[in-house]
């Protein structure tokens, strides 16, 4: 259900597979900036990539050019986003292919709150999708439809963070923030009677 | 003892700010400004959300000093006490809220009540700006006859008295009828019905409430409850029911219980629904498919065990409480059948002239929440029940703010309250740069201390809570449940002294 955002789901690397990766995207630079054939046209899902770094993760935290390293020289995949804040202003991210929306936000300081800690209990991760990048993404699941239904200023292009994974077709993907309106009740609005 | 809380947060944060290179300068320089500047000494009252996220908007600011006050001893208002049992995830935003109350500039001050442990004209003098943020902590009555009987409860009641608030432990509803009927279609009562339903029962494995943070109490309560058929009454149609999707879907999916819905209540909606807005047509669409869905599609072997079942009905208004002959309790209520005039949300519901009788011995009024005016001093309007302001601001009255239901009434979930909050936030600080706000030294808390203390108040800190909160886990793991809340204040405080 939560797949993409269960760390221990299959896919999702485990802490230590994060760190294996880190290492590795820091070796693997200087391959791929050389051009070495390799780097060409490798796109490697990040399960596959896992289990491949766990088990030939001895010999690639020791340095050497190993096997599997060379398969992939792009071990960890980046995404650049973009959010745009409450106040307009633009926040440049790179994410991680595989990591969520609202995990990217908060690692790079924007202000997006996850109150339910990403269990599709609220709508506080609401964010808006660049248009040429909605229909990138898995149509939303009951569930967070249902949450959307809540979302102040809900629009077409409504997500929530918390529930979009990165995708390398998520690069140049721009996320605004709803802003948040002047007054919901602006004086004088009787609330609905009951 | 080294407070808990503050001494985490230092660990947590200071080998982080000295690791980073060229962190330690700006560390050092902001200490330095600290001493030089004038920290502005803020109090908030009340700890529910609206009190929690106004906070932590507030410490955005690098020297302002945030008090957090709350009449109950435990923190987190509604989250932890209108928040049903059943919906853990929602209660995940306690996490933020502790990290706020971890901010070495922030405090928790429970057990204090404003308006009679401290005045509002003392917070204002102790405090450069005073946010209101404590709620709505009553309910709208339904002003009809026989409301006083033994039988009428109001929702909110019931579900303080689910949740283990202090002041409801003693409700003991009496739950020894066959229907209850609630009035008003807001997500709290369909909350109501759902704890009032849901199987107690070993069902497929799984015990449901059980597992939750539910009261011992009320769990004996609910398991001796006979309750088959609950009534969820509405005084217009489906179209403004008030109720959220969410909600809705799990009443309709809630194992052992079937939906009552009539078909000819949604019938010549079809119009209306293709033009709705998208919350409001997904809602009728669900609602629609359930009333025309044939009673074999749902699932007959489930109903045979149990003949539970809820309803919704439209377009009735209360009239009177019809008491049971000997005119000890609830036996029915009488019903005006309504019609709409107007469309869409604003609609108003006249009476036909007819009427509708129910039996029913159990009658739950949730026909909203109400906010109380805190002191005479502070401006409010009954009308709404809220504090007339602007973007937060209290109209007429510097220095004085206000979030949350109190700002705004008592409705919209958890993402209205966080932004209604931030915004009242940017408006103090925005006033705190304008200079808006007179600057002069102020004491905060240090003011406030010795008054309490002359008055026989024991305030509870964030510290205080985590003692209980260790406690209520720990009780809470003897029965397999997430915690057991405590209820009695006497024992609490016990626990905190100990």
């Amino acid at each position: 259900m939560l797949s993409g955002l269960n760390p221990f789901a299959p896919g999702f690397p485990s802490p230590l597979g994060w760190a294996l990766l880190s290492r590795r995207s820091l070796f693997s630079r200087p391959l791929s900036d050389r051009g070495g054939k390799a780097a060409v046209g490798h796109e490697s899902s990040l399960r596959g990539l896992v289990s491949k770094t766990c088990t030939g993760g001895g010999r690639g935290e020791a340095g050497a050019v190993t096997r599997p390293f060379r398969d992939h020289p792009y071990p960890s995949p980046r995404v650049n986003v973009v959010f745009v804040d409450r106040s307009g202003k633009r926040i440049a991210a790179r994410g991680r292919v595989g990591e969520d929306v609202l995990r990217l936000a908060q690692r790079h300081g924007v202000d997006l709150e996850g109150a339910c800690e990403a269990s599709l209990a609220c709508s506080t991760c609401h964010v808006y999708v660049s248009e040429e990048h909605l229909a990138v993404l898995p149509p939303p699941e009951e569930r967070e439809d249902d949450m959307l239904d809540m979302a102040p200023q809900l629009q077409e292009n409504s997500r929530l963070g918390c529930q979009i994974i990165l995708t390398k077709e998520l690069e140049g993907a721009q996320f605004t923030l709803p802003k948040i309106t002047r007054n919901f009740y602006v004086d004088g609005h009787v609330p609905k009677p009951h | 003892m080294a407070p808990r809380g503050l001494g985490c947060w230092r660990w947590a944060a200071r080998p982080r700010a000295l690791l980073l290179p060229g962190a330690a300068f700006p560390f050092g320089f902001r200490q330095l400004f600290c001493t030089l500047e004038l920290a502005p000494h803020i109090c908030v009252v009340g700890s529910g959300p609206a009190g929690f996220y106004t906070a932590q908007h507030l410490l955005k600011h690098p020297q302002a000093q945030v008090d957090i006050y709350e009449k109950q001893l435990v923190p987190f208002g509604l989250v932890r006490f209108g928040v049903a049992p059943d919906h853990p995830e929602v209660k995940n935003v306690i996490n933020t809220f502790t990290q706020t109350a971890y901010s070495p500039r922030c405090a928790f001050r429970g057990n204090v009540t404003v308006g009679r442990d401290v005045s509002m004209s003392e917070l204002q003098e102790a405090y450069h700006a005073v946010v209101l943020s404590y709620g709505a902590e009553d309910h709208r009555t339904l002003g009809i006859p026989g409301e006083e009987l033994p039988g009428v409860i109001s929702a909110r009641d019931f579900v303080g008295w689910y949740n283990g608030l202090p002041e409801n432990r003693k409700l003991a509803p009496n739950l020894n009828c066959d229907t209850a009927l609630i009035l008003g279609q807001g997500n709290v009562a369909l909350d109501v019905a759902r704890i009032l339903l849901t199987p107690t029962e070993l069902l497929e494995g799984l015990l449901i409430l059980q597992k939750t943070d539910i009261t011992a109490e009320a769990l004996n309560v609910l398991e001796q409850s006979q309750v088959q058929r609950v009534w969820i009454v509405g005084r217009r149609g489906p179209l403004q029911a008030a109720f959220t999707i969410k909600e809705l879907r799990e009443m309709i999916n809630l194992p052992g219980s079937q939906p009552l819905l009539d078909p000819a209540d949604f019938s010549g909606l079809e119009e209306l629904i293709k033009v709705a807005p998208r919350p409001r047509k997904r809602l009728l669409e669900l609602l629609v498919r359930t009333a025309l869905k044939p009673p074999e599609a749902k699932g007959i072997d489930r109903r045979a065990e149990t003949p539970r079942a809820w309803g919704l009905r439209f377009l009735r208004s209360p009239q009177k409480v019809l008491a049971s002959p000997d005119g000890g309790r609830v036996a029915g209520i009488r019903l005006a059948v309504m019609k709409l005039e107007g469309s869409g949300e604003n609609a108003q519901a006249v009476p036909t002239g007819a009427v509708e009788d129910v039996p029913c011995g159990l009658v739950l009024s949730s026909v909203g929440y109400k906010s109380r005016p805190i002191d005479p001093t502070v401006p409010f309007d009954p009308k709404l029940g809220i504090i007339p302001n602007s973007e937060g601001r209290v109209l007429g009255a510097p220095g004085l703010y206000c979030s949350g239901w109190v700002k705004r009434g008592p409705t919209g979930v958890i993402a209205t309250t966080m932004n209604d909050s931030f915004l009242t936030g940017q408006a103090l600080l925005q006033d705190l740069e304008e200079g808006v706000l007179p600057l002069g030294p102020k004491l905060g808390y240090a003011m406030i201390e010795p008054l309490l203390k002359n008055r026989g108040v024991q305030p509870v800190s964030f510290e205080d809570w985590e003692k209980l909160d260790e406690e209520e886990v720990a009780q809470g793991q003897v029965a397999g449940k997430p915690r057991e809340k405590l209820v009695d204040p006497q024992q609490m405080l016990r626990i905190i002294r100990h």
